[in-house]
């Protein structure tokens, strides 16, 4: 028993190299986000959209300042004025600068688009997550309440909100919450059910981690994916849905503009032949929606793991 | 299946009570009082109007009269005609309304899946890219502003359909595309990735190797299959043409339900608001649960007790 093995010196020889070649990781690892960067970069359209959202995002915050002219200032000896070297979209019928009142709308327009997806996120994951981690009871009784505030119709909802609150940017973006979240809700408790069943997450459960924690920590990192898509597809909804209130007469007063109020203004001024007025902030909207819809499409293609070459 | 169908038909009325509910109280948490801004009125007359009204009586008292008034199918009077009742809007505004949703939702399935078709057969060909074109504009463009430039281009400027009103048939052209365009693109998007998807499935390739018609597969085999999606989205879709129909119909100056409720926003007429917002509901509610019920109903996979959430 107590005999020693022989040990000779060839043992200890270094190993051949090829055979550690062999073993060599070829590629670099990637993480998940970064394969799916990869994936979203050669989809031409979705990168079309996303470099669209940045540079609308650039003038939103620039555009103002690059002429001298404010949003608000009227100049009745020039009013209605074609696109010209002065003012480069043209004025609007009470002689104000469109090219400023553009790139001020487009903050108001993108600020109500992004607040509006951000709330439905904060309470969407906090509803649908509770929800899906208590389960059982707590969990019909949440998705019964869901249920039946998804049913009302969600433009009706807003419009009776609107009327109710006062004009204004803040009443549109809560207008807009009341029932936003409820898909958001729903797409994370779905979610949250699947991993549920996954073992790392019994095991923390079993380590004794909060329900918070564990909706922190590995609820919502797994779910990242789904709920940025749904971010991205609900920026374009809100920022049509303000369109839409603008031209009932309910969205942001003035002399602040939105892209909505703006085309509703112009409506009043096609008649006397100034298309060029409902055109510029027409563009701005199609090309937004556009934007965003192809990038979330790209953006869910990118996801979707069985889409992997 | 009836268990199913009770469970779904309850629901829905739970949904209208909720909904009949919380617009009323949004009607009345309005403040001010709709008689206050018609100046110098005798007291005896306001105290008049109020009775009439019965906004004199505690809250809950209205409550119950109007839920009272509602079982008996009647909306209540408009505040700001005394002969017409919020009950003759509809009756007069209804069937037109009827007649142009359906219009629009006819052109908006039958292009919608045509287009789809033809994409899919002719993947990364030319016509894919076309269908595919349209539809992203479909999505993109606002329907007030595609509206506008209808009117401004097939009636003005080139006088090929009526401007506006709603007498004949061609009256009717403009404003049910305006409509359709956008439940158009999306059932075009739907029908393409459905249809890619069933053309992969292994029964295509059954029914190709059988030596069937190229006819007959597409038609018999993968366009029924891939049209399933399409009903799930046809609730989405009508309530995207209800909402949508109040706006073409203020721009086209249709006397349809839309403008009515429009009108009624911009009035402040909350009896019509009111009436026309919980009208509007119940008709989605009941044409969603067809829907749902006809979606188990069409696809026997489906397995309804306790099978789908």
């Amino acid at each position: 028993m107590n005999k020693k093995p022989k040990l000779t010196k060839d043992m200890f020889l270094p190993v051949d190299n090829d055979f550690k070649e062999a073993e060599k990781i070829a590629r670099p690892s990637l993480s998940y986000w970064a394969d799916v960067w990869i994936r979203l970069r050669e989809n031409r359209l979705a990168m079309i959209g996303l470099i669209t959202i940045i540079v609308l995002i650039i003038m939103a915050i620039i555009g103002p300042y690059l002429n001298s002219y404010t949003f608000y200032e009227q100049d009745f000896t020039k009013k209605n004025l074609r696109p010209n070297a002065e003012h480069w979209f043209g004025t609007d019928s009470s002689g104000r600068d469109l090219f400023t009142r553009a790139w001020y709308g487009a903050r108001i327009s993108l600020f109500i688009g992004f607040m509006a997806a951000f709330i439905d996120f904060v309470i969407g994951v906090f509803y649908g997550g509770i929800s899906g981690i208590r389960g059982g009871k707590t969990d019909n009784i949440m998705m019964r309440i869901a249920e039946v505030l998804y049913a009302i119709p969600f433009l009706l909802m807003v419009i009776l909100i609107m009327i109710v609150l006062e004009r204004g940017l803040w009443s549109i973006i809560i207008a807009m919450s009341i029932t936003g979240w409820i898909q958001m809700a729903r797409l994370v408790r779905g979610q949250v059910l699947q991993l549920k069943e996954n073992e790392f997450v019994q095991a923390a459960t079993a380590m004794g981690a909060s329900t918070s924690w564990i909706l922190r920590k590995h609820m919502i990192p797994n779910t990242m994916g789904p709920i940025l898509v749904n971010i991205t597809l609900s920026v374009p909804t809100a920022i049509f849905v303000e369109a839409t209130l603008s031209f009932l007469g309910l969205g942001i007063p003035a002399p602040q503009a939105s892209w909505g109020t703006m085309a509703s203004d112009a409506l009043g001024s096609i008649l006397i032949g100034n298309f060029y007025q409902l055109m510029i902030p027409a563009a701005l909207i199609s090309l937004t929606m556009f934007a965003f819809n192809v990038f979330g499409d790209g953006l869910r293609d990118a996801l979707d793991p069985k889409l992997r070459k | 299946m009836l268990k199913y169908s009770l469970k779904r038909i309850c629901l829905a009325l739970v949904t209208l009570w909720v909904i009949i509910t919380l617009t009323f109280l949004l009607m009345h948490s309005i403040p001010g009082n709709p008689f206050a801004q018609e100046g110098s009125m005798p007291k005896a007359v306001y105290d008049n109007l109020q009775s009439y009204y019965n906004l004199d009586k505690p809250l809950l008292t209205q409550y119950g009269l109007y839920l009272q008034s509602l079982l008996q199918l009647d909306f209540g009077p408009s505040l700001k005609s005394s002969s017409i009742s919020v009950n003759d809007y509809i009756k007069n505004g209804f069937p037109i309304s009827l007649h142009l949703g359906a219009q629009a939702m006819v052109i908006a399935i039958t292009f919608g899946l045509i287009f789809g078709v033809i994409a899919s057969l002719n993947r990364n060909k030319w016509p894919d890219y076309v269908a595919m074109v349209l539809a992203i504009i479909g999505i993109s463009v606002p329907n007030f502003i595609l509206a506008t430039i209808l009117i401004n281009y097939l009636a003005v400027e080139w006088h090929l359909f009526p401007v506006a009103t709603w007498k004949s048939w061609s009256h009717t052209v403009l404003p049910s595309i305006a409509l359709a365009m956008m439940p158009m693109a999306y059932i075009a998007r739907l029908m393409r990735s459905s249809m890619l998807e069933v053309l992969s499935q292994d029964y295509i390739l059954t029914a190709k190797s059988k030596g069937l018609s190229r006819y007959s597969v597409i038609f018999k085999h993968a366009i029924r299959n891939a049209m399933l999606p399409i009903v799930t989205v046809l609730g989405i879709l009508i309530a995207n043409l209800v909402t949508g129909s109040f706006i073409i119909e203020s721009i086209f100056g249709i006397p349809g339900m839309g403008e009515m409720f429009v009108k009624g926003i911009f009035n402040r007429d909350y009896p019509v608001i009111l009436g026309s917002t919980i009208f509007y509901s119940a008709i989605l509610i009941f044409l969603i649960l067809i829907v749902d019920l006809a979606y188990t109903w069409i696809d026997p996979r489906i397995k309804v007790p306790g099978g789908r959430k």
